[in-house]
């Protein structure tokens, strides 16, 4: 049975529901695909908050546009599409005042004097009083990051979806993209799995955005849900025609707890909690004297991880790792502003954030990469397709995303390309092919078939097995710390992997709604894209942002300040690697104002 | 207590498979340490039937997918320690959703429905003013409406209902919540008539039959028992300014 639509959009979470409302409530016929209830997305996990310049703290009261912009472009390390950054940073106070009147409890400006963890005082004005607030985050001069207590994905995530209830919005959920339905030029919709069935069927629509998050999985350790693992992308790169950008650009968000890999927010730190080590001394300030906790995400990382090199880690059945430090905020603070946080350490580690110390870890976070898109949401290489939100390089993030400018992007990006979206479809007056598109529909049915059948009749290799592999390789070889050789012998076992990947067979039947079927389908794609991240990481001889070379330390301006575009030919053995320059229209690099290379840090980061 | 050998007996059906017939299965694990239900369920599926179908998304209490009966009682899969539970272990899938297979069900559907029954967002009684400031709101107000929205919709009040295994139209605490979460909300304009017709009826608040098990496996530790409670008093409250404005009205029509 083959299901129409003006729109498809593949992915539920902040980005897609995002797109979706924007589309609907200008007149398109909008169907919502999710492989879980959308409140289920991995976007409800985000804890911290959402960076929009409403000046309304004290703390933040020369707070504008511009100076998210300035921020936004440091964090990136240059990395990052001016022109995005400028529509992004403008966008976003009116974008979380929308959100505010869909009824996301946004934490409000409460007057009067508070001294804060570190016995400065700040004053919040009467003036500003039940105005949304902000807390400060990592690599901001200004307290921005709106929040809901430390709910925000979360509050965020259910006022989306109850719009997308009040609009009626489609939504089929349980349904996974196999493949996207194209003809190298145009595309026209997806391939479907049922998840409650195992049925296949083709969603046919005029235009298609893809808004399915992030790769995290990939690693194996991440903060990341289960369900993130790039499908996404790997449906835009199985296309053999639309650039990935900048795939080697992976965030370690500094507090991972250990074990468990849970995330604990940026917001630790933001409202004032400490990094110690094994002998309980706060080492941030030897290396960031001037940012401290809250240099951005890669620049704390790196410090984390050196200081544990140098032999000041946590010993742990698990691994070294460091402590985080909350118990100075008061059990008042926690229990009110970081309530999931303390839930989670009591819950998962059994520890009570108010009086005891956290294990936590360096841990893969967040793709700056994915599916490369115009300003206005384009997909490169395909018409009638768009991306949105982490699974997009719209390219706002560059080599390093701010805290709160994720959360931030999926609400602004979806509105910007869901409006754009909509006016394509209202422009668009090319012929409807109809028969062709059948003809293509019924091809990529045949197609899958055809896999499931061979994967039924069984090869030797199991998907389990091969996957755990990619994330070893992943993990060990392209993480916070990366060399040539390592990257070398990566994209050589990756591309091993990928030629086992053809022999895949199952142990279970694989009849209906199989996961072990599900698994096995997503995984040569899930190579790919491993490979695509390895590669990319490897050609790329500079350290910048969250792409550290050890054997690159400096960033390189003269010959890398421009964006990797990898696509992956059809029948191809890796990817086909090109560069695109990056937009700089406002700010030429300079100094991020911490990290290796700045002044302020004056030599406490050695390149070693 | 890791080495324990844990004997895991797990519901399987598929009603989409017309060979599927409902069965318990067992399965056999060694403990490790700190291993959760999450854990266990990962590796009966790489290591032992990878067929097994139960859903998980953040493994971290936020997300809501992975409540299922452990030993009768309904609780989320991620955040249940091992060492909490006996060598024994029976696994079923919630009761009250539909079955999607094993321990999977549709409590996203059953959700969806919920939220367009209660009208689960805000009226506005204005449009949205891209210029001008956010509406102010106390602190406090925020905070009261955040501690109602942080229901994760995972199905364990309305599994471990009394009320709803007898009427599958309940709303549950989870949907008298919802209700109570818009009338906090001072941006939310809809008519008091509007909540009367949903919360007044068997399916709404005469429904609940105080067995308080809503409150007692919430994972959230929501209010759902004062919010129940509240919602009777504010009922009863329109009901009697209802009769009474029907007297009115009839006294009024009776000398027209």
């Amino acid at each position: 049975m083959t299901v129409r639509s003006d729109l498809l959009v593949i992915g539920a979470g902040l980005a897609g529901e995002r797109v979706a409302i924007e589309a609907a409530s200008r007149g398109s016929d909008v169907i919502l695909l999710s492989l879980v209830p959308p409140r289920r997305s991995h976007s409800a996990a985000a804890q911290g908050g959402m960076q929009a310049a409403l000046a309304n703290m004290a703390a933040g009261a020369d707070d504008s546009p511009d100076v998210h912009f300035v921020d936004t472009v440091k964090g990136s390390d240059w990395g990052c599409d001016q022109d995005v950054a400028r529509l992004f940073t403008d966008s976003a106070p009116a974008a979380v005042r929308e959100t505010a009147y869909w009824g996301v409890p946004w934490s409000r400006v409460v007057p009067g004097r508070r001294e804060m963890p570190d016995g400065i005082w700040v004053e919040e004005s009467e003036e500003k009083a039940g105005l949304i607030a902000a807390r400060a985050f990592g690599g901001t001069q200004s307290w921005r990051a709106c929040f809901a207590s430390d709910g925000t994905g979360h509050s965020l995530m259910y006022a989306l979806d109850n719009e997308v209830l009040r609009l009626g919005i489609a939504v089929h959920d349980r349904t996974e993209a196999v493949s996207l339905i194209q003809d190298g030029e145009r595309c026209h919709g997806a391939l479907i799995r049922d998840l409650r069935t195992g049925e296949l069927r083709p969603y046919l629509a005029r235009a298609t955005v893809i808004a399915t998050g992030g790769h995290g999985r990939i690693y194996g350790h991440s903060t990341n849900g289960v369900i993130n693992d790039g499908s996404g992308m790997a449906l835009a790169l199985n296309t053999g025609v639309v650039p990935l950008g900048n795939m080697e650009s992976v965030q370690f968000h500094p507090t991972g707890v250990v074990p468990g890999d849970i995330l604990v927010s940026e917001a630790c730190r933001g409202d004032g909690g400490y990094l110690l080590d094994a002998s309980g001394h706060r080492f941030m300030p030897d290396y960031e004297p001037e940012k401290k906790e809250l240099a951005s995400r890669d620049v704390v990382s790196r410090c984390m991880m050196r200081h544990i090199r140098q032999g000041f880690g946590v010993e742990s059945p698990y691994g070294s790792h460091l402590w985080l430090d909350l118990r100075h905020l008061g059990k008042d603070h926690i229990e009110r502003n970081l309530q999931e946080v303390a839930t989670i350490t009591r819950d998962f580690l059994g520890i009570n954030a108010v009086t005891e110390l956290i294990p936590v870890r360096p841990t893969q976070h967040y793709s700056m990469g994915g599916i490369r898109t115009s300003i206005k949401g384009e997909a490169y290489g395909l018409e009638g397709l768009f991306a949105a939100g982490e699974a997009a390089c719209w390219d706002l993030h560059g080599f390093n995303r701010l805290g709160g400018n994720s959360v931030a992007e999926t609400i602004v990006a979806g509105k910007i390309v869901g409006a754009s979206v909509a006016e394509y479809l209202e422009s668009d007056d090319s012929p409807v092919r109809q028969n062709a598109i059948t003809k293509l529909a019924h091809e990529s049915i045949k197609q899958t078939e055809a896999r499931i059948v061979k994967l039924r009749n069984g090869g030797s290799e199991h998907a389990l097995v091969l996957r755990q592999r990619v994330a070893e390789v992943l993990t060990e070889k392209v993480g916070i710390f990366r060399t040539g050789s390592e990257l070398d012998e990566a994209v050589m076992e990756l591309s091993e992997l990928l030629d086992r990947s053809t022999r895949l067979g199952l142990r279970s039947s694989g009849r209906g709604a199989n996961p072990e079927l599900a698994d096995a389908l997503r995984l040569p794609g899930i190579i790919r894209l491993a490979i695509t991240i390895a590669q990319g990481a490897q050609m790329r001889t500079e350290s910048r942002g969250s792409h550290y070379r050890e054997d690159y330390p400096h960033r390189d301006d003269v010959n890398w300040l421009k964006r990797t575009l990898a696509t992956w030919p059809e029948a191809g053995e890796g990817p086909s690697v090109t560069y695109e320059p990056v937009r700089i229209t406002d700010l030429p690099p300079g100094d991020r104002g911490y990290g290796e290379g700045s002044k302020e840090t004056e030599g406490a980061l050695s390149d070693a | 207590m890791p080495d324990r050998e844990l004997r895991f007996r797990v519901f399987r059906h598929n009603p989409f498979d017309p060979e599927s017939t409902p069965r318990m299965v067992q399965f056999q694990l060694t403990e490790t340490p700190r291993m959760t239900l999450f854990t266990a369920l990962t590796r009966i599926r790489e290591e032992l039937e990878p067929s097994l179908q139960f859903d998980i998304v953040c493994r971290a209490a936020v997300c809501g997918s992975c409540a299922i009966l452990v030993n009768g009682k309904p609780r989320l899969a991620c955040r249940t320690r091992i060492e909490t539970l006996p060598n024994d272990i029976t696994l079923m899938p919630l009761p009250f959703f539909k079955l999607v297979a094993d321990l999977s069900v549709d409590t996203g559907q059953w959700f969806r429905d919920m939220g367009t029954r209660v009208q689960s967002w805000i009226n506005a009684r204005e449009p949205f003013d891209p210029n001008a400031e956010e509406a102010r709101m106390s602190n406090e107000t925020a905070a009261e409406i955040y501690e109602l929205d942080r229901c994760i919709e995972c199905g364990c009040c309305v599994a471990a209902c009394g009320a709803a295994q007898m009427n599958p139209e309940y709303l549950g605490a989870a949907g008298m919540l919802r209700i109570a979460r818009f009338l906090a909300d001072p941006r939310d304009g809809r008519p008091e008539a509007a909540v009367f017709d949903v919360v007044s009826t068997e399916e709404g608040i005469f429904g609940c039959i105080g067995l308080a098990a809503c409150e007692d496996y919430c994972p959230k530790d929501l209010p759902l028992t004062s919010r129940l409670a509240y919602l009777r008093r504010k009922t009863a409250l329109l009901a009697l300014r209802k009769s009474s404005q029907v007297e009115e009205s009839t006294v009024a029509d009776g000398y027209a």
